[in-house]
């Protein structure tokens, strides 16, 4: 790979007593890229991120982070930055507060530091002044954003940076993040939300019980996924439904499962017989006015490889 | 693009990050201002009333001069303000960030758990050390202002010049320092073994409790002198003549190495704490039985040191001690109950009082604690063949503090008010406090 890694991990273990939280993980995040870590509950995750953060040890295995080797210590190179578990905030602080007596912490004048331009670029200027305790999750989550921007990390971790924020909010942190990604900040980021990381991410790493199950880029999830369902609404529903039970390798699903209304076929195939069927049904003159996936590629595949790993064990 | 680990952050800017945090909670604020102003305002309206605490030690001397209030306010605070407020305080330094979920933040923002845990037990000092002077300051300026700067009598009854008693005042509230930073130590185990667990803040406040509950029975002196709580009573030595060093410096010895063992045992917990595993809460109760058990054994070694030291097996309250203990005090307070009534100065060794006391009826033995003591001081003045008797009757508690009740002559010791040039005053030889020395290591002054 040309591109130099910020995260290359090979082997990574982490046991708690007998639990098993990491299971010979190996992972590698290209420099400047958004990578996603998605996983059901339990997966390792928040292991995995911390260690990148530098909050424990793997007890096997190798990590190197922006270059830099790390040894069986307690340690992380400089210029990581980020938060697991949610942001760590003192309520009794106004947000202006929390990120000066952060700035002071490492050293810099919080007038100088660049508070106020991390707070303009979460949205949360308007209440800078205002105790963290009345806030919402959502502005929890972009102060903590803006906490781990202060320190102009080269490596951002961060563990479900999209809870709790609304769409507005949202659309906020995906523009911080694209806009550090563009100046060269790796950002690793989890989260549970595939549409989240269908937006953010041009690589995931997907965990289950502790393994990694998939990683690599989002095309290639998306390409390894079997049969999808697609929503399909067309303007005569009989006659789409007749072409769809004609094609070939297209599966109808079953009639009798709640629909948003009679006009509406759920079809199940793979992408070449999908195409196969919009082509059939422009050529009959039907209109196709929606065809979209019942459930996104991405979410498809989580589920089917999230499924397989954890059936076989 | 290779980096370099990240340096941990310097150990004086995480103490002021600490300092910071500590300080915008309203419950610290709101500390410190009482502090700062409640003993003054209690003292003053205290020791202008004519119902005075004669119950709290030098409490019947408040109305006659400042320097028994910050005195009265060391007894309070030694048996509950000051094992509360440092709950309060380091009780919560290490339980807050659990609380909050702000220890992963915290580890990557300072990168060194030794220097997170140097900042929050410094911190938390800091804080401690404001309350205490807050309330010393506070109790000194409240009845130094509301009854002036004059002489203390001693629990010995002798008279501290004011700059005397000041002195003594400010040492018995440093002393008391020893055993309030060893409940601030042991805030700061239970902080860090039991996370927000309620007891963890509570840590201090029972073991103060317990350890109070253990001096108000009859123990053997060399477990009295071995909890760190004895510093709290036992700065009274230092009212007497000679001061009864021993004792207090024996119990400030304890109390600093109660502080050091619970600060050690806290460092070691905290830094082999995992802050990856979210079952670290499963973990306190084995963290705890770690933290516990060392101090008992401290306890166990103390004990056995001083027992071997001194021969402190006993209650060490005994009949010779207890006399020559009533005679003294009688002796310094006669004369100044004479002053009181303008007569011929006369001085101690011209008096040359003596105190018989029996215990029970002489039905038991003349030892231990008990308010069955009973004491006859006799003594001569000058010039008048005749011996001069008193009766008193003592409570003596299993401290070594003792109320000397005057049972008569009404002349002497038998009414509470004596009738002076300038008006009815209250009787010196009426009532006294005083105390044995647990060890008889001091000679008779």
């Amino acid at each position: 790979m040309d591109t130099p890694l910020a995260v290359r991990a090979r082997g990574i273990s982490k046991y708690f007593d007998e639990v098993v939280a990491l299971d010979d993980v190996a992972v590698d995040v290209a420099a400047g890229q958004i990578h996603g870590l998605a996983g059901p509950n339990g997966a390792g995750k928040t292991t995995l991120l911390g260690l990148l953060l530098g909050l424990a040890v793997a007890d096997e295995g190798s990590l190197e982070i922006l270059g830099t080797p790390l040894g069986r210590t307690l340690a992380a190179p400089g210029g990581v930055a980020g938060f697991v578990d949610g942001p760590g905030l003192y309520p009794s602080l106004t947000a202006w507060q929390n990120l000066a007596a952060l700035a002071r912490l490492h050293g810099r004048d919080p007038r100088t530091a660049g508070v106020d331009d991390v707070l303009d670029q979460v949205g949360l200027t308007d209440v800078a002044g205002d105790r963290v305790r009345g806030f919402s999750l959502g502005m929890r989550q972009r102060l903590g954003l803006a906490a781990a921007l202060l320190t102009e990390p080269r490596l951002l971790v961060l563990d479900e940076p999209a809870n709790g924020l609304d769409p507005a909010g949202k659309k906020l942190v995906h523009t911080v993040l694209h806009r550090l990604a563009e100046s060269g900040t790796t950002v690793v980021l989890s989260s549970h939300r595939m549409d989240d990381l269908e937006a953010l991410c041009a690589e995931v790493t997907i965990l289950a019980t502790g393994r990694v199950v998939f990683s690599g880029p989002l095309t290639k999830l998306a390409a390894e996924s079997s049969e999808l369902e697609y929503r399909l609404r067309t303007s005569d529903p009989a006659a789409a439904h007749q072409v769809a039970t004609a094609t070939a390798k297209i599966g109808l699903v079953d009639d009798a499962a709640p629909r948003p209304g009679p006009e509406v076929l759920v079809v199940r195939g793979h992408p070449p017989a999908l195409d196969e069927l919009l082509a059939r049904l422009v050529r009959a003159g039907i209109s196709v006015r929606e065809f979209a996936p019942v459930v996104s590629p991405l979410e498809a595949a989580f589920l089917t490889l999230t499924e397989q790993q954890e059936s076989g064990r | 693009m290779t980096a370099t680990i990240a340096r941990p952050v310097p150990a004086a800017r995480a103490y002021r990050f600490e300092l910071v945090k500590l300080l915008a909670q309203w419950r610290i604020r709101l500390l410190v201002l009482a502090c700062w102003i409640a003993p003054a305002v209690f003292v003053a309206a205290v020791s202008s009333q004519s119902s005075l605490p004669v119950d709290t030690l030098f409490g019947r001397w408040m109305n006659a001069t400042g320097w028994a209030a910050p005195l009265v306010m060391l007894g309070f605070a030694g048996t509950y303000a000051l094992p509360l407020l440092t709950s309060l305080v380091a009780g919560d330094v290490f339980a807050a960030e659990d609380r909050l979920g702000t220890w992963r933040h915290l580890l990557v923002a300072v990168r060194s758990p030794r220097r997170i845990f140097a900042a929050k037990a410094l911190a938390g000092l800091t804080g401690i050390l404001v309350l205490v002077a807050g309330m010393a300051v506070s109790s000194i300026a409240g009845g130094v202002l509301a009854v002036g700067s004059r002489p203390l009598a001693g629990l010995d009854g002798h008279l501290l010049t004011p700059a005397d008693a000041a002195a003594k005042v400010l040492l018995a509230w440093l002393c008391v320092l020893a055993p309030t930073l060893a409940f601030a130590a042991i805030g700061l185990l239970g902080s860090v073994t039991l996370g927000r667990s309620p007891m963890g803040l509570l840590l201090p406040v029972i073991v103060a409790l317990v350890m109070a509950l253990a001096q108000m029975l009859p123990l053997p002196v060399a477990v009295r002198l071995a909890l760190p709580t004895y510093a709290f009573i036992a700065w009274n030595g230092l009212f007497t003549s000679p001061a009864q060093l021993g004792p207090l410096l024996i119990s400030v010895g304890s109390g600093l190495l109660w502080m050091v063992a619970a600060t050690a045992l806290a460092y070691l917990i905290f830094v082999r704490r995992d802050f990856t595993n979210s079952g670290h809460d499963g973990l306190a109760r084995r963290a705890l039985t770690a933290g516990a058990l060392p101090l008992a054994g401290l306890l166990a070694v103390t004990i056995g040191v001083i027992a071997t030291a001194t021969p402190a097996m006993g209650s060490g309250i005994e009949k010779d001690k207890l006399e020559r203990s009533v005679a003294t005090a009688f002796g310094h307070l006669y004369r100044l109950q004479t002053a009181q009534l303008n007569r011929p100065d006369v001085t101690e060794a011209q008096l040359a009082a003596t105190a018989a006391c029996t215990k029970g009826d002489s039905l038991v033995a003349a030892v231990g604690p008990g308010n069955d003591w009973r004491c006859v001081v006799s003594w001569h003045l000058p010039g008048i063949d005749a011996t001069g008797t008193a009766i008193y009757q003592l409570d003596v508690t299993p401290d070594g503090r003792y109320v000397a009740d005057g049972d008569g002559p009404k002349e002497v010791n038998g009414y509470f008010q004596v009738h002076t040039l300038t008006g009815d005053v209250p009787n010196p030889l009426w009532q006294f406090d005083g105390n044995v020395e647990l060890l008889a290591t001091t000679t008779k002054g």
